[in-house]
Formats: C-alpha cells, structure tokens, sequence
C-alpha cells in the first residue's frame, strides 16, 4: 500500500512539473492571438504558407536580447523564404522594465529594422505557456498536419558577443535540419539571459 | 605646524586606502568557465554563495545589498561570497570597475569571459535555464541553487542554516 502511495506521489509530481516547465521538445505547441506593433493582432494560424515558425521571446532593453537584434533580422531574411518565419514576442511587465513599454517596441521595431511581427505578451500567459524563462529564449515549431511542433528551443548561437567568432549556429542549423527533412541534430541549448520580469514570479 | 602635519597625516592615510581599494578593484579577474569551474566545487568547511549577475541586471543590482548584508554578519564565521559577474567584458572598465567602486562591494567579483555558454551551464547546474541572477549555494556536503533573487532574510535563513554553528 506504501509503495502504490508513493508511486502515485511520484507519478503526480513529475506530471506537475513536466506542466509547470513549459514545453519540451516534442510537444505540440498552442497557438496565440497577440497585438503586433502595428496595434494588429496576430496568430499563427494567420501564416497559412509558413511549414513552422521562429518563436523568440525577447524584449528591448536586455543587452543580450538587443546582441542579437540583427541576427533575428537575418534570420528572419533568409529563412522566411523557405517557409519559418520569425515571430518576436516581448514576455516582460512593462511596469516592472520601462525599456519594455509597447511604444518603445513600436520604436525599437523601426530603428533596428524588424522585418517580422514584435508581439505584446500582454497577459503573460503566451511565455507561461512555453515556459519561456528569459530573453532572448527561442523556440522553432514545425507543422505536422494541424499541429505545432517544438523541434528546437534554447539559444541563435555560441556567441553573443560577435557574430562573426561563431561557430555553431545553432538555430539556423536546427531549421536547415527541418528544412531538409530530418531533425535537428541538437535540439535544445542554453544560454545567459535577462529573466522576464514578471510580478507574479515565484 | 603640527596642525598642517595632522592634515597632511589624515590626506596621505586616506589617499593610501583608496587608491589600495582603486588597485584591488582594477585586479578584477576575468576567467573562462575552465577557471572559474574549481571555484564552484571547493571542498572544505566554509559555506560558498556563488551569484551570477551583470550591472545590466536589474534583479541583480536589487539583491547586492541583502547579498552583502548577509556576507557581513556573517564575517567571522565560515562563509564566503562570489560575485561572478556577466558584464560584457568590453565594458569591464567602463561600467564594471566603476559600478564595483561607487557601489562599495567588498565582495571578491570576478567576470566571467566566456561566449560558449551552451557548453558551461549545466556545468553549474543542469536545472539552470540561463536567466540571472542564480545563485549556488554549497558546502562539501550540500550543494543548493536559486534563480531568484535574495531578499536579507531569506538569504539570512538560508546561510544560517548551512553554517554549522559551534
């Protein structure tokens, strides 16, 4: 009886945090309705073309997420073409970092030259959802029929500092992987970043 | 005369400690993972408190003085902090230096020079997503991680608890 009672603990708890996580890889993701910085708001299912999507959850004011601003641009440049378009979302409490405020996305938008949506997270339940734990935190989704799934999350690649001292670009090979039809050879990477600010963090 | 004497007395005494604080504080060490990595697996009878955290981190900068305020009442016992900062080490001068000073941490800082952090991370701890601050605490036979800030009196409990008080 003990041991049925303690396996059923078990059982319970790692179904509570696999929950509470967020998504791994593998999972089916859930789509979104979010405002862009053109006040339209915007779902996934709005990009009927697209064979998946670049979700990179970042913001304006974290140095890490503005390193790689005109990655995500490139990124967005060549592989929007061949069907995965990038989809920025902006996770933070704008009442916690002022940098944060929708008008200042409208204005980071245009001054960096984002070629794709920069969505407000304005609930904060879109990152929840994903289990998003900071910025710049990226996940790419593949379509399977009428899902979404995680075929990578984690980081654009192993340098933040210069662009050009990189040597895996992890992102860019994990789509080129989905492109080619298998799957990415690393799915998941980790890196440094802001943690989202959010006032009901525990 | 013996007036102008104290005066010049109390000028140099006090232009020695600072610039000796100016010296200390230029000795920052900037270390890749490789060198950091002995640091956060010290084995002996002190208490460690391991802090990531960057000037540019909000969160961070909030906690330091709970931070500190628990490294000095704790002064005399076994416990020891680092600060190992995620400044930009372009910036190591510029902001990190200055912020160090203006903000009197007596705390050793080190700056963590090192790009690759996919291959390091989980080296700290495989339940680190990335985000900062994360503070590791341990000993030689504990060995806790936090990734949210401090406030005093949770950090005052936690080390409390983990120094073995004679």
């Amino acid at each position: 009886m003990k041991r049925i009672i303690s396996i059923l603990f078990i059982s319970l708890f790692s179904v509570w945090s696999a929950y509470s996580s967020g998504y791994n890889v593998g999972d089916k993701a859930a789509d979104f309705k979010l405002k862009n910085i053109d006040q339209k708001f915007i779902s996934l299912s709005n990009f009927p073309e697209a064979k998946g999507f670049v979700v990179v959850f970042t913001c304006n004011g974290c140095p890490y997420a503005q390193a790689y601003q005109d990655r995500l641009v490139e990124i967005d440049k060549k592989y929007k073409s061949k069907g995965y378009p990038v989809i920025a979302i902006n996770p933070n409490d704008p009442s916690l970092a002022p940098a944060d405020s929708y008008d200042k996305m409208v204005s980071v938008a245009r001054q960096e030259g984002f070629t794709f949506p920069y969505l407000i997270d304005e609930k904060q339940e879109v990152y929840r959802s994903y289990g998003a734990t900071k910025t710049p935190h990226v996940y790419v989704l593949q379509k399977k029929g009428a899902d979404l799934v995680v075929q990578y999350i984690g980081t654009i690649d192993d340098n933040y500092q210069d662009a050009t001292k990189v040597t895996t670009p992890y992102l860019a090979n994990a789509l080129d992987a989905l492109i080619a039809g298998s799957i990415p050879e690393t799915a998941t990477t980790k890196a440094i970043g802001c943690g989202i600010k959010d006032k009901n963090k525990k | 005369m013996t007036r102008l004497m104290l005066l010049l007395i109390v000028f140099f005494v006090t232009w020695q400690t600072l610039s000796a604080q100016v010296a200390d504080r230029k000795n920052i060490r900037v270390l890749n993972f490789d060198r950091l990595e002995p640091y956060l697996n010290l084995k002996n009878d002190t208490v460690y408190l391991v802090n990531f955290w960057a000037t540019w981190c909000a969160p961070c900068v909030a906690e330091l003085p709970a931070i500190k305020a628990v490294e000095k009442k704790y002064s005399d016992k076994k416990f020891k902090v680092l600060l190992v900062s995620l400044d930009m080490p372009g910036q190591l001068k510029t902001r990190l230096i200055p912020f160090v000073l203006s903000n009197k941490i007596t705390s050793e800082v080190v700056l963590l020079d090192d790009p690759n952090q996919n291959r390091w991370i989980d080296k700290v701890d495989k339940g680190w997503s990335g985000e900062i601050p994360f503070t590791v605490i341990y000993g030689k036979d504990f060995r806790e991680s936090y990734a949210k800030p401090f406030s005093f009196n949770t950090l005052d409990s936690i080390v409390n608890r983990k120094i073995k008080l004679p």
